[in-house]
């Protein structure tokens, strides 16, 4: 499976994904820049990504507190996702995402 | 609430400065206090737990030896326990700024005036110190401290300003009651129409609103405009309106906090991305007598886990000792069998 990364330079990054890995944790090993503090607790907001829109609705909703912790991501747009919420599957196989900006 | 937290400004001098008060410091304190050395601890935050008080104290930790569920607080709260015997000090809401060899070891400026001179210096920071998360926002920068604030420390400077408050957390939202009434107008700007913050707060927030005396915008900030630190204008974004501009003299962020390195970059110690190597016998940096353990060191096979900074901090104070008491025998003991180890834990 594949997780589809593009980085903060624009540069495309086609990663090995693994069933029931979290989308952050695919990024993390193939040492993309991803900070993702708190360790997949979703309780820091600093692996956010933005999903690729023709993938959006593919993805689970997020639950009430990937939300709320969204409202202390920064650069927070609408396909803003956290990504060690994203728990690949085969249906996901190919998903595109974009690191978002972090604090400065 | 703690047992022994100082004001800042003072002067001390003791065995051991600890950079950080997480539970790997806290343990430290421990280990160190067996072998009979005194520490001082130096934290931002304002309560001792790190991490596992400022991001996560509610949620459960599963992997801590003996202990089969334990959340960061009550993990926090049962090293505080375990480690009152040796009665710590702490320094609380400072940053260690500066460190500097002495005679006889170092001496460790806070950014609060603090001084503590050590014999061993322990950098037990975590990932950093935690600072406000800043907006990536293109030339933000420029208006810090000018017209962009990350925190209020003086309220007067918002009378009768136009000020913008970005973010949807319990401080955006205290910060936008607190400062409705001072100053010359309030636009709370946040990307969603909910809020992660006391209901209470939320509906003072909303009663503003339909009294027309705060302004919401569910939007995001695309740019700033001004002169110098000065803002006259922020360009913001949504659906509806796409860009559009809004006067402003005053922006604050709100987004919570974020580790960063901070000042410990400075003080002349080895480092591989923004981590301190240590050898993984006495957990010391390549400068004697400063060591690091917890999240902040690597080493081949380091894990990020609890445990295995608890197992650092433990030889950590082995070597501390022999820098601390060069002329005293080290006596290795168990707390089991140990008289004089329980009189130190007061059960003897």
């Amino acid at each position: 499976m594949r997780l589809i990364v593009t980085d903060r330079d624009g540069k495309v990054h086609e990663l090995e994904a693994r069933d029931g890995w979290r989308a952050m944790e695919v990024i993390r090993d193939a040492n993309l820049p991803l900070t993702a503090e708190c360790g997949g607790a979703c309780a820091c907001a600093t692996c956010h990504v933005y999903v690729d829109e023709a993938w959006a609705a593919k993805l689970a909703p997020a639950e009430k507190q990937e939300i709320e912790m969204l409202d202390f991501g920064v650069a927070v747009e609408e396909n803003s996702r956290l990504s060690c919420q994203i728990i690949i599957s085969a249906e996901l196989d190919g998903l595109k995402v974009t690191l978002a900006p972090e604090s400065l | 609430m703690t047992a022994n937290a100082v004001p800042a400004g003072g002067q001390h001098k003791t065995d051991v400065a600890v950079i950080g008060a997480g539970p790997i410091a806290l343990f430290a304190v421990f280990e160190l206090g067996l072998l009979d050395l005194k520490t001082h601890l130096i934290d931002i935050l304002d309560r001792p737990g790190g991490q596992c008080a400022e991001l996560y104290p509610e949620k459960p930790i599963y992997d801590i030896p003996g202990l089969v569920e334990v959340s960061g607080q009550g993990l926090t709260d049962r090293l505080m326990d375990q480690i009152k015997p040796f009665n710590p000090t702490f320094h609380f809401s400072q940053m260690a700024e500066a460190l500097e060899k002495t005679a006889d070891g170092w001496r460790v400026t806070t950014d609060a005036g603090t001084i503590i001179e050590a014999r061993v210096v322990v950098v037990a920071a975590g990932g950093g110190s935690f600072t406000p998360k800043k907006p990536p926002i293109p030339g933000i920068e420029a208006y810090e401290n000018g017209s962009v604030f990350y925190a209020v420390r003086k309220m007067e400077r918002f009378r009768d300003k136009i000020v913008v408050i970005a973010g949807g957390g319990d401080s955006a939202l205290d910060w936008t009651l607190n400062l409705q009434p001072i100053a010359k107008k309030i636009l709370l700007v946040h990307h969603r129409d909910g809020f992660r913050a006391a209901p209470d707060s939320v509906n003072k927030m909303r009663a503003l609103v339909a009294d027309g005396k705060l302004e919401f915008h569910i939007a995001s900030i695309k740019s700033l405009a001004g002169a110098g630190d000065k803002l006259d204008a922020i360009m913001l974004n949504n659906k509806e309106r796409g860009d559009y501009r809004v006067e402003a003299e005053m922006l604050l962020p709100f987004f919570g906090l974020t580790m960063k390195l901070g000042p410990v970059a400075n003080f002349g110690i080895g480092l591989h991305e923004n981590l301190i190597p240590v050898d993984t016998e006495k957990f010391e940096s390549n400068v004697p007598s400063i060591f690091a353990i917890g999240d902040i060191n690597t080493y081949p096979g380091k894990l990020k886990l609890i445990l295995s900074g608890f197992h650092e901090g433990a030889l950590m104070a082995q070597q501390a000792f022999r820098y601390c008491r060069p002329d005293e025998k080290l006596r290795f003991q168990y707390t089991t069998s140990s008289t004089s180890l329980q009189k130190k834990l007061g059960v003897a």
